[in-house]
């Protein structure tokens, strides 16, 4: 114990550590009391994103970032008990860090933390929410399965919309001409090395502002913000009412951080890691890439909007959002602080939170993406086994007409619904439409026979909820 | 030089110009160390991978028929030691006549997911969006802004070969 006494003591006499260490831990926060627990939300995701350096490193060791063999390598990491754990871990870390700094950034915006003098602590923390989704999309691509692959190849068609530059970004983001061998390589650099390094100086300046200009206190009616005298109030507060940070506040901050991590470690655990899809051979043909839970509701905007406006939606559409996140501690940095005061700030969060979560679960679904592996209609939907209206199902399923169209339950959801099209259309409609097509239907003119024609009307209009009325002479017909 | 000299400075012209000239000598070597470290590592991020243009069979004349879709995969023009199945590119080649073939991209022209061929249906449809190609890759519907993009094709001494072309990107 003397020994240990006596090494420290010598440690600290030539570096100095406990000089500032010990007041950095004690230095003084406001009493935040009943909104205490608000607090721990940047906290926990710097917790989780040493999870995802630690577990991050562990995988990097036997990963290989390269086109041929990643694959491999990540199917033999999975294949080990803890290697599948591990892996499990950084994806939940993943999914844990974006969804915590954006309940993070949503918490400072309702308590309008940002205003004076924490502007730059809000877009130090909007710079780390955009890489920490460039990680997300970046640290998905690295699994480099089917969905991986294609996901380079969509991130390089999105750029190619760019004005004036877009091919050329959209061959850079592939590094060349093909996606290839180069194109792996420069994610993993990216994932591994630049964004990182980014994320790291943001995080640095973001803790040196929170020390600089102390934490945010809870905000109180009627108590607005003068950067006049705001340093003098606070430094007056922490005077009057303030804790030591350690460890006053920090217990929250290790118990809440426990808390995610234990669950991050045991969703890794039970659920394991997301399943590796099909190789990325570009000439496997049979792929349906879908991004990630939290692009999801992305890619739904991007697929309702009208098409006439797609390529602004795909440049301007971030570009924006990243405009006014800058902009708002710029044009508001003083004032009411208390959410009550700015009540328009709940129905905004609202709103973003009901966009996130709608057209999230428009996307899981994603009506617009045909169902080609629908499989030929039963025989029990189509009720008979030969003749005509047998004829006619086995053309809906071969004309790819079930791939947009359910019936019975069967099929896409791209074009309406035919289970009951006989009651709703004439055969004279249903082949009007058939040979015209519409802006989401092929027209199918000069592509279908007389013969087929002929049994997919008849199949189409047996789509009935009643059987037609009986005509006469047609009495044994149930 | 004494030890408080460091505040005679400021009374001092001579000093004053001194240090201002080492502050300017200082950040000048900085910046051109960083500028020459700078200047190879962006450049090379920067340089783009060109392929050259290659011929690829991709099969046998007598291999396709008359009026038929099908899938061929060929190689990279140049694929990288490794590359591995990486540099397999596939494309969707259809016989007119006895000599006459269209090979397309596999790329949609929307976001780039891989088309399927509808043999029953005679389409190519897109599994991302639901975009539709007509067997000569024109637009049938959906949100497919040009036609599939197309590769030259010709035959050699009754080989059908497909020139390798950059990944084509809609803009």
């Amino acid at each position: 114990m003397r020994i240990v006494k006596f090494v420290w003591n010598w440690f600290d006499e030539i570096t100095g550590v406990s000089g500032w260490l010990i007041p950095l831990a004690k230095h003084p926060v406001p009493h935040a009391r009943k909104s205490a627990w608000f607090y721990v939300l940047g906290s926990a995701t710097l917790l989780v994103f040493i999870v995802q350096i630690v577990t991050g490193i562990a995988l990097a060791s036997a990963y290989v970032p390269s086109a041929g063999q990643a694959y491999h390598t990540l199917a033999f990491i999975s294949s080990t008990r803890f290697g599948s754990i591990v892996r499990g871990i950084h994806s939940f870390g993943a999914s844990a860090m974006v969804i915590l700094i954006g309940i993070h950034a949503i918490r400072v915006y309702l308590f309008g933390a940002y205003k004076y003098p924490r502007q730059m602590g809000w877009l130090t923390g909007v710079a780390l929410l955009f890489l920490v989704l460039g990680m997300a999309f970046t640290g998905q691509l690295l699994r480099w399965d089917q969905t991986g692959f294609w996901s380079v190849v969509i991130a390089a068609e999105q750029a190619g919309r760019t004005p004036l530059i877009g091919n050329w970004l959209g061959h850079f983001i592939l590094a060349g001409d093909t996606a290839g061998g180069a194109t792996l390589s420069r994610f993993f650099a990216l994932h591994v090395f630049f964004i990182p390094a980014l994320i790291f100086f943001f995080i640095g300046f973001h803790l040196y502002l929170v020390i600089r200009n102390g934490i945010s206190e809870p905000p109180t009616i009627g108590r607005p913000v003068d950067p006049k005298t705001y340093r003098a109030w606070y430094q007056e507060l922490l005077h009057r009412d303030g804790v030591p940070f350690w460890p006053d506040a920090a217990w929250r901050d290790a118990v809440f951080g426990l808390l995610v991590i234990g669950a991050i470690v045991a969703l890794a655990v039970v659920v394991g890691p997301p399943v590796l899809g099909k190789p990325p051979d570009p000439s496997i043909i049979e792929a349906s890439p879908r991004p990630e839970w939290y692009f999801l509701w992305y890619y739904a905007v991007l697929s309702v909007i009208p098409r006439w406006s797609e390529n602004y939606v795909i440049i301007l559409g971030p570009a924006i959002l990243i405009v006014v996140l800058v902009l708002l501690p710029l044009v508001a940095p003083k004032g009411e602080r208390s959410p009550f005061k700015r009540p328009w700030t709940f129905g905004l969060v609202a709103f973003i939170v009901f966009m996130i979560a709608y057209y999230g679960t428009v996307g899981h679904v994603a009506p617009w993406s045909p169902r080609m592996d629908a499989p030929p209609l039963p025989d029990e939907v189509v009720g008979v086994t030969q003749g005509p209206i047998a004829a006619g199902a086995r053309v809906f399923h071969d004309k790819g007409c079930e791939y947009c169209h359910k019936i019975a339950g069967y099929g896409g959801i791209r074009g309406p619904d035919l289970s009951y099209a006989g009651d709703r259309m004439t055969a004279e409609q249903m082949e009007t439409r058939i040979f015209s097509g519409a802006p989401n239907m092929p027209s199918y003119n000069g592509n279908i026979t007389q013969q087929q024609l002929s049994d997919l009307l008849a199949f189409l209009s047996s789509r009935r909820r009643r059987p037609p009325p009986a005509a006469p002479g047609n009495a044994d017909v149930k | 030089m004494s030890a408080d000299s460091i505040h005679d400075a400021d009374d001092n012209p001579a000093e004053t110009s001194r240090r201002r000239f080492l502050s300017r000598v200082s950040i000048v070597a900085g910046s051109i160390a960083g500028v020459i470290v700078a200047i190879p590592s962006v450049a090379f991020l920067l340089g783009l991978r060109k392929v050259p243009h290659v011929w690829r069979t991709v099969g046998k004349l007598e291999d396709f028929q008359i009026g038929s879709t099908v899938k061929v995969a060929f190689l990279d023009p140049s694929p990288l030691p490794w590359s591995g199945v990486t540099a397999r590119t596939a494309a969707w080649l259809r016989r007119e006549s006895a000599e006459q073939f269209i090979a397309f991209s596999v790329v949609c022209t929307h976001l780039g997911c891989p088309v399927r061929w509808l043999p029953g249906a005679n389409l190519f449809m897109c599994p991302c969006h639901g975009g539709v190609y007509y067997a000569d890759g024109t637009v049938a519907s959906g949100p497919p802004p040009r036609p599939l993009t197309q590769y030259p094709v010709r035959v050699q001494r009754g080989c059908v070969q497909i020139l390798t072309s950059p990944l084509p990107i809609t803009t």
